[in-house]
């Protein structure tokens, strides 16, 4: 009886580390793959600016400012390593972005310009994907943390050491206006 | 945050037990129907399980090719990736904000400006938009639109509207036999009864057809709670959500509201399936029982109560 006993907790006992242990490697993957997404977005964002600088260029030469500042943040984002470093960058090259389409608003014929204008919604619809693409990723991270501290999964976690995921921020300023819209 | 995603996957739960309830139900309905047959014509078990067989062939054949349906029948076309970049950016942007793979991007060539989504799984959905809706609605309105849409899908709606309209299908489809059998054969003459037993099963498989003729409409009706308003509500909710902006499908909505062009490709069957219906009348209209979708005038005012919860980032 009592063999019975020990055989039948033993069971239930393995039953929920296995299930615990392969909901918190669930859990990892999506935080991974969201975070991969971001990372694609912000790729895009990089590949699209030499472009949409040459095409400002052509009709606001002497901008010159604004064009390095650009250039600038584009490098550092390039080098940047890690949720952390990379949101910050990022978040430098959002902010020199919005100056150069605050010069474009004094040109017309440059907002009138069809090359300019597929250009602006692709960059409108990266930022959005960016942004959305945060979001996700944070709701990730905070449902594979929430399993790494709460009773009993916090027991399996420590167990495996799993590591409690980095959130990806945004600095107070960006919160009130979390969509940048280049549109109008 | 962590009370929405909670209700969110009690509502899918809900959805596919909704969807067995159906399936279950009309099997045996089925199945009843085809016991009746096998009695009444003295038809042995092989003949039965023909029957059956043919019934479930039916089903799978139209599930797997549900959404080809569904988008032809409307007659959306693939969007072409150049042309209307726009429209898949948006798509692909509210994808992302969902968590789903990009949906199919489909466009109908119409003036009424409308949408809807379909498909039996999230990884193998669509979406469809007429070219009037691409252009009465900005980029904001538009993203409002494609988020109730992707709401539509990742809550699992969408397989329960192509279960339920395979099977309205079905039942229009057996009317229609039963009653060219039982006017035009006399459909009895097949069965081993005495010689009266001709007319009487003639006269059996017309009682049958009236019956399903009844039937179909109280189906379709049945497809309308089924999809009900509250499944909008909730998709203009869960919209709001995914986007983190209600102001978008607010807007949209309101524009819609306005318009009172007809969607000629649309019949009583598929009205659920749009964003909203497809009758102009029906659009400004206090909701009645059988009403697909509840009021905009409604919908607007509930979104716009909405406050959206704080993000995370």
């Amino acid at each position: 009886m009592i063999v019975w006993i020990v055989v039948v907790v033993a069971v239930l006992l393995a039953v929920f580390v296995i299930a615990g242990y392969n909901a918190l490697v669930m859990k990892r993957n999506r935080v991974k793959n969201g975070w991969h997404q971001i990372d694609v977005q912000l790729k895009r964002r990089t590949d699209l600016i030499p472009n949409l600088v040459e095409t400002v260029k052509g009709y606001a030469a002497h901008e010159k400012g604004v064009f390095e500042r650009v250039t600038e943040a584009r490098a550092a984002v390039m080098k940047a390593r890690g949720p952390a470093e990379s949101a910050q960058a990022n978040n430098m090259l959002s902010d020199t972005l919005k100056s150069l389409f605050a010069v474009v608003e004094n040109y017309p014929d440059l907002k009138a310009n069809q090359n300019f204008l597929k250009l602006q919604e692709e960059l409108t619809a990266t930022e959005n994907k960016i942004s959305f693409a945060r979001q996700f990723y944070n709701d990730m991270v905070m449902d594979f943390n929430n399993r790494i501290q709460m009773f009993p999964s916090n027991i399996i976690a420590g167990l495996f050491r799993f590591e409690a995921a980095e959130f990806y921020t945004v600095p107070e300023a960006e919160r009130e206006a979390p969509k940048v819209s280049f549109t109008g | 945050m962590t009370r929405p995603r909670t209700d969110l996957y009690r509502m899918i739960a809900r959805n596919k037990r909704a969807t067995a309830f159906f399936v279950v139900l009309i099997s045996l309905l089925l199945g009843a129907v085809g016991a009746a047959l096998g009695w009444y014509f003295g038809w042995g078990i092989e003949l039965y399980l023909v029957f059956a067989a043919g019934i479930i062939v039916y089903n799978l054949v139209l599930y797997h090719n549900s959404d080809r349906i569904a988008l032809a029948v409307n007659r959306a076309r693939p969007a072409d990736p150049v042309v209307y970049r726009q429209l898949h950016n948006i798509v692909e942007e509210v994808a992302i904000a969902a968590g789903l793979p990009k949906p199919g991007v489909y466009v109908i060539e119409t003036e009424a400006p409308n949408a809807f989504a379909t498909g039996r799984r999230p990884d193998k959905a669509a979406v469809a938009v007429t070219t009037g809706l691409l252009e009465m609605m900005n980029r904001e309105e538009l993203q409002g639109v494609i988020a109730h849409e992707i709401a539509h899908i990742r809550n699992w709606d969408i397989l329960l509207q192509t279960v339920v309209a395979i099977i309205g299908g079905l039942i229009v489809l057996l009317r229609d036999i039963f009653l060219r059998w039982g006017l035009f054969f006399g459909g009895g003459r097949r069965s081993r009864r005495s010689s009266s037993g001709g007319g009487q099963a003639g006269l059996i498989i017309v009682i049958v057809g009236i019956a399903l003729a009844i039937l179909a409409p109280l189906l379709v009706a049945l497809i309308r709670a089924a999809i009900s308003r509250r499944r909008e509500y909730l998709a203009d909710a869960a919209g709001a959500y995914i986007v983190r902006n209600p102001h978008g499908l607010a807007s949209a909505l309101a524009k819609l509201g306005g318009s009172r062009t007809k969607l000629t490709t649309a019949s009583n069957a598929t009205a659920h399936m749009f964003i909203t219906s497809p009758f102009a009348q029906d659009r400004a209209r206090t909701a009645g029982a059988f009403a697909s979708h509840p009021p905009l005038a409604d919908r607007v005012r509930r979104l716009q109560e909405l406050t959206v919860p704080e993000s995370e980032d």
